[in-house]
């Protein structure tokens, strides 16, 4: 499978998702610099991690005119996979290809710390392989990653199962607590309608190796190479 | 010509910089604040001779697609 990996000025984790996908789970993967049109023969997108546009404005709200994001915009209205991490979350959103907006963390800090996550459905390209129950163990850095979006948008975020993953303790309780940075319900991350594009604040590329302190990241990059499979079983049938 | 444009966090968004502020001037002793927002302000030179209503419609157009995000901020145009 071959990944797209972008790259906006200070993004600072393209590097690792490259070996996330490359080094740690043999997959293909490029960088595609923010000012190139085309995403070539990408099967997915990953926006990384980092301070695009040094977080200029709000954060990703410069990056998301990038000329690769119109390319990116085309992709996933293609139904292509597209995944956002921290500040591609940030960048998604913008863009409106997710809904709501991230803002600033509740208590003003920046948070960089191993979180405890919930798994909401595993019906999604991005948490098929993520076995049931299952607690994960992730890294944040971030801070401006306090998930908001109006009543409206949270029912219907509810009721269309998009949310998918939660922050919670490390039985899997949904506490205050646990809610590093103020997101409503403890949200960590979510997809959009058609379920092919999803963002999440914590990091699953920089947890793919237990020398890193927590492997539980690869659950969902395996996850994307089997929708990735589903999906190449399904066009050559 | 001046546009200004000026950005406030939407009264339904926790706004933890304004709540901080407020503190930190109850602390100093300044009495009757009910409470503090926290936005921006931008502030762009028009070029000479450009068209007042135009540039009223650009503005607003770009402060809404833009400057301001509409789902957490909402953004106040004056031209002068």
């Amino acid at each position: 499978m071959n990944f797209a990996v972008l790259q906006f000025p200070a993004s600072n984790c393209d590097q690792d998702a490259i070996h996330a996908i490359r080094d740690v789970l043999g997959h293909s993967a490029r960088y595609v610099w923010h000012k190139e049109n085309s995403l070539g023969d990408a099967d997915a997108v990953i926006v990384p991690g980092g301070f695009s546009y040094g977080d200029y404005l709000r954060c990703g709200a410069i990056a998301r005119f990038s000329p690769v994001m119109q390319a990116v915009k085309q992709f996933a209205d293609n139904g292509g996979l597209v995944i956002g991490i921290c500040n591609g979350f940030q960048v998604l959103t913008e863009a409106g290809l997710l809904p709501g907006a991230l803002v600033r963390n509740r208590d003003l800090k920046f948070h960089c710390e191993h979180i405890f996550l919930k798994t909401d459905t595993t019906d999604s390209p991005f948490t098929n392989k993520i076995p049931e129950g299952k607690i994960l163990k992730l890294p944040i850095a971030h801070g401006e990653g306090c998930y908001f979006a109006d009543e409206e948008m949270l029912t219907k975020l509810k009721a269309n199962n998009q949310i998918l993953w939660q922050y919670c303790d490390a039985e899997g309780n949904l506490t205050d607590a646990a809610n590093p940075n103020g997101s409503l319900l403890n949200i960590a991350g979510i997809c959009n309608e058609r379920r092919n594009v999803a963002g999440l604040m914590p990091h699953p590329e920089r947890a793919s190796e237990e020398i890193l302190g927590s492997a539980d990241g690869r659950s969902i990059f395996e996850s994307v190479f089997a929708a990735l499979e589903k999906k190449t079983t399904a066009k050559a049938a | 010509m001046k546009a200004k444009i000026i950005i406030t966090p939407q009264k339904a968004v926790v706004d933890p910089q304004g709540k901080t502020v407020q503190s930190a001037l109850e602390q100093m002793g300044y009495k009757g604040v009910a409470a503090v927002h926290v936005g921006k302000y931008i502030e762009i030179d028009l070029a000479p001779g450009t068209d007042k209503a135009a540039a009223q419609q650009a503005l607003n157009d770009a402060a809404h697609k833009f400057l301001s995000n509409p789902i957490i901020e909402d953004y106040k145009l004056e031209i002068e």
